[in-house]
């Protein structure tokens, strides 16, 4: 019996530390410094203020966070109008080829986010791949300021993130009994009504996970909004990483990081509720 | 008619993932500087991409990281697992919790929490903070991994083994390393995964003495398009692709 207790002694202490060390206390640091006031000397002085939060909401702060936020929710929508097609035809492929393709969408993935970024810039240049076949169709007469705006960021962040829209979508949708929607149609649904009665219920799930796991990273990947929005368009990730490196405000930094966390939090409990609410029957 | 259209549709979104990867393939392989024209095959950026040693370190460092950190997190994830499945403790349930907070919390958020651990604890930013942030980011996805596993199986033959006189790292050793293998396989290959794709944890707990791969080719393409990136990007496409291939092959002939 010796022999369990020290087993058992070791792998739950090794994990309470790691987790203790490396989650629990800087969590606790962020959520902490938020509340104190920012010193010149050492990073912050420990002073109790909210101030941090309130500037927050200042007009010009809140102004980025506004627009992350639509920027995300756009991405979101724009992979989801893509995915689901996408998804759909593909679970429902009968031929030997349906695992290559599915694989064709995860081998993206293997190369690191950041040097996709760089590639869509590439296309996105004055002379990149698009402007140059525009120019060369007729279809536009000087080269088009793709580069540096909203949509190239947007752009940017669908190509990311697309793969992680399909992926749950398709493991939804392939578990989808189509008696249910012979069903339908054998109760005198139109093709449209089934869909929309019956096939969306059933895989939103799906659809919320997809959505969670694209909208939740596009607010943070400031790599992104830099390699591709330029200057102007910030994420709330590029706006807590100046705060950290530039602006050198750690409080303030710290109670955006707060908040959006708080924000997540909210969002992903809304998640399971729905989720459970789903599988215990009520649609 | 609809099968057209189906097809179409698959085509045009393989080729909005597919095409801004090739076009920096075939750009790597352009004489041109700034790849605006086609001038002709040449191989001079992957011969300048092997003269920039800083770029090369830098690969090897991520490489190490990535494989250093997914071994660590495999083995303590595993342990974990193992004992948050046979165990009930006081606690188990804080632990389950800091378990969910990690997995939600954004990476932005993880990042600044480990930068503001490591210079109140003084660890100068660089080989060390690098792969203790990347082993923390894994270790959620391994545990989740093969604890999943775990929980499928029969829990008499942990019983039986225990009859049979093995002692709980016996146990551990014999009975549930070898059952949750394949799992552990899973969680190592996804912990690689994360380490090669981070960008903004690294970027935070990092510093220049010890730059890996995602963060160099960060400097170097704010400030412009720099040929040898596209060359290495390519090496760093087809390698991987490669492997999979090869090991499809042998797993099909061993069948």
């Amino acid at each position: 019996m010796r022999d369990k207790s020290l087993f058992k002694f070791l792998t739950i202490g090794l994990l309470a530390l790691w987790l203790g060390i490396f989650v629990l206390i800087p969590n606790l640091m962020i959520v902490v410094t938020s509340f104190l006031q920012r010193s010149e000397e050492h990073f912050v002085d420990v002073l109790f203020t909210v101030e941090n939060y309130r500037k927050l909401f200042d007009p010009v702060y809140f102004g980025v966070f506004a627009h992350s936020t639509l920027l995300a929710l756009v991405a979101t929508l724009l992979c989801l109008l893509i995915g689901y097609p996408f998804a759909y035809r593909l679970a429902r492929l009968t031929t030997r080829w349906r695992p290559v393709l599915l694989v064709l969408v995860i081998i993206p993935f293997w190369t690191n986010s950041l040097i996709r970024t760089y590639a869509i810039k590439t296309i996105l240049a004055t002379k990149g791949l698009l402007n140059t076949v525009l120019l060369a169709l007729g279809l536009i007469d000087a080269p088009l300021r793709l580069l540096y705006t909203s949509s190239a960021v947007t752009v940017g962040m669908v190509y990311v993130l697309l793969p992680f829209m399909i992926l749950p979508l398709y493991a939804v949708i392939e578990k989808l009994d189509s008696s249910q929607i012979e069903a339908a149609s054998d109760l005198g649904a139109s093709r449209l009504q089934a869909f929309i009665r019956v096939v969306i219920p059933l895989t939103l799930p799906g659809i919320i996970a997809g959505s969670l796991l694209v909208f939740l990273p596009a607010l943070g990947m400031f790599y992104i909004a830099d390699l591709l929005g330029g200057a102007k368009d910030l994420l709330i990730g590029n706006f807590i990483k100046n705060q950290f490196l530039d602006a050198r405000d750690w409080p303030f930094g710290s109670a955006a990081s707060v908040t959006m966390t708080l924000a997540m939090a909210v969002i992903l409990l809304a998640y399971y509720r729905s989720i459970r609410r789903l599988n215990s029957g009520g649609i | 008619m609809a099968r057209w259209i189906r097809n179409g549709y698959f085509l045009l979104v393989y080729l909005f993932l597919y095409l801004p990867i090739l076009v920096l393939i075939a750009t790597s392989f352009n004489a041109s500087k700034y790849g605006t024209s086609w001038q002709g095959f040449s191989l001079k950026w992957y011969a300048s991409l092997f003269d920039n040693s800083l770029l090369v370190d830098a690969a090897i460092r991520s490489l190490i990281i990535a494989t250093l950190s997914a071994t660590l997190a495999t083995a303590l994830g595993t342990l974990s697992a193992v004992c948050l499945y046979r165990y009930r403790f006081a606690g188990r349930q804080v632990l389950n919790a800091l378990l969910f907070v990690m997995m939600m919390s954004p990476d932005i958020v993880m990042a600044i929490s480990l930068l503001m651990l490591f210079i109140v604890l003084h660890v100068q930013l660089g080989f060390w903070s690098l792969l203790l942030a990347h082993i923390t980011f894994s270790l959620p996805f391994v545990i989740i991994t093969v604890y999943s596993r775990l929980s499928g199986f029969d829990t008499r033959i942990i019983e039986a083994a225990r009859d049979l006189g093995a002692g709980e790292l016996r146990t551990f050793l014999r009975i549930l390393l070898p059952l949750a293998l394949p799992a552990v396989a899973a969680g190592w290959l996804l912990s690689f995964t994360l380490s090669v794709d981070d960008v903004i944890v690294s970027f935070f707990v990092t510093g220049p003495s010890f730059e890996i791969l995602p963060l160099k080719i960060y400097s170097m393409v704010r400030l412009g398009v720099k040929p040898e990136v596209n060359a290495l990007a390519t090496i760093l496409f087809l390698v991987p692709l490669l492997f999979v291939t090869l090991s499809q092959i042998l797993l099909r002939r061993k069948k």
